[in-house]
């Protein structure tokens, strides 16, 4: 074989192999370990509003993963509670947010990510109560969004609360706490989200399992114009 | 059986003086290139301009790229007049060239220009680190300290899985997710971990420095004007490592009294939370209460 048709041989293979690398990691980036999920969109006066419920809890159970005991986020879709940590928005909307905790608290590593900031008004309900700190020794998870400005701490139900959910999905009726806020997306891109509590039990200064793959405790806002 | 070396072909006799043709091709090539090089190139490498430091660095970077560039045009002119000069072509036989014979004057002119360029690098490197630190983590005891160290603007860098927030201890040890600096100010950057090892990057600052647990890793910046800069992580510390980014910014001092007072009051209901579970030292390593793990 010539070695011009080698050459061009291995330039086609390292090319398809760098285009198949770039589809891998861009899928990878937004929406490895879990589905997309598009969440509705209503139109308030021509303004883009979301209402966004989502769940944390302690164990997510063996319906919704291969790891029964794994904490996680999941979101009310249409299908019921699925655990989904990419969810498509729109942009320069409104997105209200009501998050149920049904998991104890942890503590916070850094107490200020107890302060509630990025949100309208810089201020949470808990419990239909506004807070502007929440106490760091009761913080159970975040929801942050650090390239928006996002955090708020979600206050646990206590230790000895009566009808604590065993795992996912825990109906209303398990004590929970429920927290309140309104943002808006601002410009179209991936904002990935986080949970910054070392939250995942069993696992070295709580920072391995759930806390270490996509679509347990932080995912992506898919913002689209 | 012995050779016959009538039989061996004949090397074809040159009496062209190549060395000298690329001694004089290098020197022509390097004296136009060098000062282009420095002029032109040199001020474009990075890491910008933002503080006096940084802008140490993009002087290190035009001095060694002014010296390199006579290397890399001597290895041009070699390889070129080589692959031109000695080329064969297809009608022609392959033949073995002249044997090549030790020159010691070559060999200890090599070692002499090498050794010299090899120990000024060393000798100027090592005078701008201890200049100022050049902007480095030097450590929680630095040895490089600026002029007017003792009254340097005092932040805390604080590295956790996947941000980096910033303490003012001068402000009451408000902490924000913002990293605003004054302009015109020589700045103590503490860095610090609370729980792997990250590096705190703040790119057209000059400012590098590893973030390590219950370390308290020092270094020091002068700002300049009112810009604009990037914080970066470099150093690979979990899933969300390629997201540990935000924009700092350099503004004057009304704009930094007015962003102060703010950050100040949105603090405020933290703040008694903070200093409880975390009271500000140079070595920060909080421990939840009810740690999961």
């Amino acid at each position: 074989m010539r070695v011009g048709v080698k050459l061009l041989l291995v330039c086609v293979a390292v090319a398809g192999a760098g285009v198949i690398i770039g589809f891998y990691a861009s899928n990878l980036t937004t929406l490895a370990g879990s589905p997309a999920y598009s969440v509705p969109v209503q139109n308030s006066n021509g303004h883009k509003v979301v209402n966004l419920e989502i769940q944390t809890v302690a164990a997510i159970g063996p319906k919704l993963s291969r790891n029964p005991d794994w904490v996680s986020y999941l979101i009310h879709t249409s299908r019921g509670w699925k655990r989904e940590t990419v969810w498509n928005l729109p942009a320069n909307a409104t997105v209200h947010v009501t998050i149920f905790n049904f998991d104890g608290a942890s503590g916070l590593r850094n107490p200020y990510f107890g302060r509630p900031q990025g949100m309208v008004g810089n201020s949470i309900l808990v419990d239909g109560k506004p807070t502007d700190a929440v106490d760091p020794d009761d913080a159970s998870h975040t929801f942050a969004v650090p390239a928006l400005g996002l955090i708020l701490a979600i206050p646990g139900v206590a230790d000895d609360a009566k009808n604590q959910c065993g795992f996912a999905p825990c109906p209303m009726s398990n004590a929970h706490r429920t927290i309140k806020f309104t943002f808006h997306t601002t410009t179209p891109g991936h904002y990935r989200w986080q949970c910054f509590v070392p939250c995942a039990a069993g696992w070295i200064f709580g920072f391995g399992g759930p806390m270490q793959t996509i679509g347990y405790m932080d995912g992506f806002l898919n913002v689209s114009a | 059986m012995a050779a016959d070396p009538a039989a061996a072909p004949r090397q074809p006799t040159d009496s062209t003086n190549h060395g000298l043709r690329v001694v004089v091709a290098w020197l022509i090539l390097s004296a136009i290139a060098t000062p282009l090089v420095a002029i032109y190139v040199g001020p474009l490498i990075p890491p910008g301009n933002a503080s006096v430091q940084a802008q140490g660095q993009v002087f290190t970077n035009q001095v060694m790229v002014s010296l390199l560039t006579p290397v890399l045009c001597l290895m041009a002119v070699f390889f070129g007049y080589g692959l031109l000069r000695f080329r064969v072509r297809r009608s022609e036989a392959v033949l073995d060239g002249p044997p090549l014979r030790n020159d010691p004057r070559v060999q200890i002119l090599w070692i002499v220009i090498t050794s010299a360029m090899v120990l000024f690098l060393a000798g100027f490197g090592t005078y701008e680190l201890l200049k100022d630190g050049s902007g480095g983590g030097q450590g929680p005891n630095p040895i490089a300290l600026p002029a007017g160290h003792k009254s340097a603007f005092q932040v805390q860098v604080i590295g956790q899985q996947w941000q980096f927030t910033y303490r003012y201890p001068s402000l009451g040890g408000m902490e924000s997710n913002q990293l605003v600096l004054p302009a015109n100010t020589l700045v103590a950057l503490h860095v610090t971990s609370l729980d792997v090892v990250h590096s705190f990057w703040a790119i057209e600052l000059g400012a590098k420095a590893d973030a390590n647990p219950g370390v308290d890793n020092v270094a020091y910046v002068e700002t300049k004007g009112p810009t604009v800069f990037h914080v970066r992580c470099a150093e690979l510390c979990g899933l969300w490592h390629g997201y540990m980014f935000n924009n700092g910014r350099v503004v004057d001092s009304a704009q930094f009294s007015s962003w102060s007072a703010q950050e100040q009051r949105i603090f405020a209901s933290i703040k008694h939370y903070v200093n409880r579970d975390a009271p500000f030292a140079h070595i920060y390593l909080p421990d939840p209460a009810r740690r999961a793990g």
